[in-house]
């Protein structure tokens, strides 16, 4: 069903309620990790199906206003075939008097809202994200249209030097040429640049996207359509540390607590954690950093309320073994041993032996 | 260790000396002169406390006077700026007057009064007021205090020019003489002295205006430095319940006292000096006493020696005698308290309480309470706390008071005002505790703060609960209605953009909009939730 269509609807439904003089109201999917599963066998978080009701009181009488009228906007934009982004759509509330967003967030919740409501991906509303798609540079030729003239146009990811090619905000119309045989997920920037700068690529004959923090939904559909494509293998690279365990690899591999209804698209479920583990840290001997209190707890709550994290008794053991250390290291930490040693040592070691990775 | 010998520790001849040299010091000081030398015990510590204190003093001997002359008051104050630190105070009444011969001992001998012997709802008590203002008067210009007393409209009027001989605390009398006075009656003295006229919460002119509301009965005629004519004009022509003297309660005598009054009194048999000086000693209660402190009824008071009179105290206490007789107070009452408020002060809501008399330490006393809220009180400071004992308003020593003790002790959140620990709440409200007692157990001779006796305290806290339950419901009532108003409006603002909303969506033509909107209001006001 068209997303206007499902729109319309609701309006309706709502509508309906009004004229029986009875309280209108609407529904939507809990947006929580306390609201999802995980099947390896699905390979991502999957909604259980928590909703809360949206009842039409004086107390909900402003948010249910704006929700309506974020609901025409979408419509709006839609029906012109145009896109907004997620602050021009806040800036658009402007004029709508009382009834204006006083911060951005609070616009996004009420987006993400209508969007898990209708079980929609943001941009089939007619909304784009503000942030960057993440970074690609190695092997690989992505078929992309020219926007004037609706043309193929092959771009090639090996002819950027130093530089690399964007993933774009949206690639469900994106085609790939490659012979790579497997796709680095990279956390920072600097690792990316380093691997660049020394044509790792070349050497190993692999796709290397930085995904410069947590993935956005371009990244993960980008890497999701590439791997699925062109069956290609996805090792992660990230920090050792909670956040890149949970907020970057965790959301990469099986999606967010947040954007369930979306994540059967937006994850990339054969992805592999290739490093850096806590294992690492004592294997290579890298410098570290003490775990502060709010560390601690992450690592505990993980345990305890991560469904992914309770899937797997390697990622229980890795867990345990870092809150033992106390201790968490960055990416950079390899340069203790040369600039160079990632590059020499490190990743040829670790590409060599999965026994030391984690699921 | 060395040991002390013998000659190290008997007395030196010079020693002796010295003592018989302190012992030719040595002589009895007069009140007067203690007083001469530590004026702040009875108010005058400072310019400002000093003009309060002279105002105070004969104001409240006008009011007890025409009072128990069971007269309507009519007070004149005036207060004029001589120079800039120097003032002349008249006070007016028109009370019964006094009769020549004590019009030098009233206003120039400290302790020389009729109230301090006996048990009853007054003012002043100690004899120590007004011959105190003189003293302060004399001690800081010299001149002499100007009193003109008239008791009859057959007689003429009395004219003295006092001054007190601090030494001996006797009265000097500079000038006598018979003056016309067109008054039928009344007194007026005049004192000029050092002191400093400033408004403001402890001003004369803010205990004036205290002063008549809760004193209701009173007006008082107000002439400030600045020359302007205030009349306070009383709420009501009726004068309040005569307050009865009573006799001691034998729960509330001391060791000192039970032996001067056994020395002293007119009954000379024990038993009968049980029975007549001591308020709820019956015959047989005497007889109880008497068993339990193997004392003779027939035994001669004066005679009862110390050891026996320390027998029969203990007997007294483990007896079980009466409460006092509780009629013999005079409080304002709560309806009145009411009307005299609202006089001065417009306000929202006003509610009063008057409890049943009480006892501490045998002295019966009572307490009244009212709150009023909101209309011309500022919010956003504490409270005002306005405090009395007798009638009298107490304008300084606000944090020694058990009253503020009381109020702070009070929990207020509850009541609807906001207060945080412990100080008083705050809002836009006024507090007002009245105690009144044959005898206010006050922390000094100033007369300041009341101190802090676990009866007392727990009577005020009782009347301020009671006082605060009312202003609780009246503030949450005000609040939801309110709350209410603000809710309404709050679903005219946003319904035209639900409408909005839908009419994009749906495309919808003006009377669906208009039954929307119809219904929609209809829907949003019965769930008000």
């Amino acid at each position: 069903m068209k997303t206007e269509i499902k729109i319309e609807k609701e309006a309706q439904n709502v509508m309906d309620k009004i004229l029986k003089k009875q309280k209108p109201s609407m529904k939507f999917p809990i947006r929580s990790l306390s609201n999802v599963k995980y099947d390896p066998k699905q390979g991502f978080f999957e909604l259980k199906g928590q909703k809360k009701e949206r009842t039409l009181t004086v107390s909900t009488v402003k948010t249910f206003a704006q929700t309506l009228r974020m609901m025409a906007l979408s419509k709006e934009v839609l029906k012109n075939d145009d896109m907004a982004t997620k602050r021009e759509a806040y800036y658009v509330s402007k004029n709508w008097d009382a009834a204006k967003f006083d911060e951005q967030p609070e616009s996004d919740t009420v987006m993400d809202d209508i969007e898990a409501m209708f079980e929609v991906n943001r941009e089939q509303l007619g909304f784009i994200p503000e942030e960057k798609g993440g970074e690609v540079a190695g092997k690989l030729i992505v078929i992309d249209r020219d926007p004037d003239t609706k043309k193929e146009t092959k771009i090639d990811c090996t002819k950027f030097g130093s530089g690399a090619y964007s993933i774009p905000i949206s690639v469900e119309h994106l085609k790939f040429q490659t012979s790579a045989n497997f796709i680095l997920a990279i956390e920072t920037a600097g690792m990316f640049q380093r691997l660049v700068k020394h044509n790792y690529w070349k050497k190993t004959n692999c796709i290397l996207v930085s995904m410069g923090g947590v993935p956005t939904r371009a990244c993960r559909r980008f890497i999701r359509r590439l791997s699925d494509e062109k069956k290609l293998p996805v090792y992660t690279f990230t920090d050792g540390d909670y956040y890149g365990y949970f907020n970057i690899y965790r959301t990469l591999k099986v999606g967010s607590g947040n954007a369930a209804h979306i994540n059967e698209f937006f994850c990339v479920p054969k992805a592999q954690f290739l490093g850096v583990t806590p294992q690492d840290i004592l294997d290579y001997k890298l410098p570290t950093h003490k775990l502060k209190d709010v560390d601690i707890k992450r690592g505990k709550d993980a345990l305890k309320n991560d469904p992914f994290v309770k899937e797997y008794k390697e990622w229980q053991q890795a867990i345990k073994l870092m809150q033992e250390l106390g201790q968490r290291v960055e990416q950079q930490a390899f340069a203790q041993h040369g600039l160079n040693y990632v590059i020499e040592k490190y990743l040829p070691q670790k590409l060599k032996d999965k026994k030391t990775w984690l699921p | 260790m060395t040991q002390t010998k013998l000659t190290d520790i008997q007395p030196k001849k010079e020693e002796k000396t010295k003592a018989e040299e302190f012992a030719k010091e040595l002589r009895s000081v007069s009140v007067s002169e203690f007083f001469e030398k530590n004026r702040h015990l009875l108010g005058y510590d400072n310019p400002t406390k000093a003009l309060l204190t002279v105002v105070k003093e004969a104001v409240d001997n006008a009011t007890d006077a025409t009072e128990e002359a069971r007269i309507l008051p009519d007070i004149l104050v005036k207060i004029e700026r001589l120079t800039e630190n120097r003032f002349r105070v008249t006070i007016e009444d028109n009370g019964p007057g006094i009769v020549k011969q004590h019009i030098p001992s009233v206003f120039a001998s400290l302790l020389y009064g009729s109230k301090f012997h006996r048990l009853r709802q007054s003012r002043g008590i100690q004899g120590l007021g007004i011959s105190s203002a003189v003293l302060y008067s004399q001690l800081t210009t010299g001149k002499s205090a100007k009193i003109i007393s008239k008791i009859s409209p057959k007689k003429p009027a009395n004219y003295y020019e006092l001054h007190i001989n601090t030494l001996k605390n006797e009265p000097e009398i500079i000038k006598e003489t018979e003056v016309s006075w067109q008054k039928d009656q009344g007194t007026k003295i005049e004192l000029e002295l050092e002191a400093n006229y400033q408004k403001g919460s402890r001003s004369v002119d803010n205990y004036l205006k205290q002063v008549t509301i809760v004193n209701p009965h009173v007006t008082i005629t107000y002439i400030n430095p600045e020359n302007q004519k205030i009349i306070f004009s009383r709420a009501t022509t009726e004068l309040p319940i005569e307050p009865k003297q009573i006799k001691p309660h034998p729960y509330g005598i001391e060791l000192g006292i039970l032996i001067r009054m056994l020395k002293s009194s007119k009954y000379k048999k024990l038993k009968s000096f049980l029975t007549n000086e001591f308020s709820r000693i019956s015959s047989s209660i005497a007889d109880e006493i008497l068993k339990k402190s193997n004392l003779e009824a027939n035994a001669q008071s004066s005679r009862i020696a110390r050891q026996e009179a320390e027998n029969l105290l203990k007997a007294i206490k483990e007896t079980k005698i009466r409460a006092p007789p509780l009629d013999c107070l005079s409080p304002i009452g709560s309806e009145l308290l009411q009307k005299s408020l609202k006089k001065e002060l417009n306000v929202d809501f006003c509610e009063a309480v008057t409890r049943s008399p009480s006892v501490y330490r045998g002295f019966p006393f009572q307490i009244e309470c009212l709150i009023a809220y909101g209309g011309s009180l500022e919010s956003d400071k504490p409270v005002q706390l306005l405090r009395f004992a007798n009638k009298v308003p107490l304008l300084y020593q606000q944090s020694a008071c058990t009253i503020t003790k009381a109020v702070i002790s009070t929990k207020w959140n509850s009541y609807g005002l906001s207060q945080s620990k412990s100080s008083l709440p705050t809002g836009p409200a006024l507090i007002l505790v009245h105690i009144a007692s044959v005898w206010v157990p006050f922390t000094s001779e100033s007369k300041e703060a009341i101190a802090h006796y676990p009866e007392i305290l727990k009577e005020i806290k009782l009347a301020l609960q009671e006082c605060g339950r009312k202003l609780g419901i009246f503030i949450r009532r005000n609040k939801k209605v309110a709350q209410e108003q603000k809710k309404k409006e709050y679903i005219t603002i946003f319904i035209p953009h639900i409408l909005t909303g839908l009419r994009e969506i749906l495309n919808l033509k003006q009377p669906q909009e208009n039954k929307i909107e119809k219904n929609l209001k209809e829907i949003l006001e019965k769930s008000r939730q």
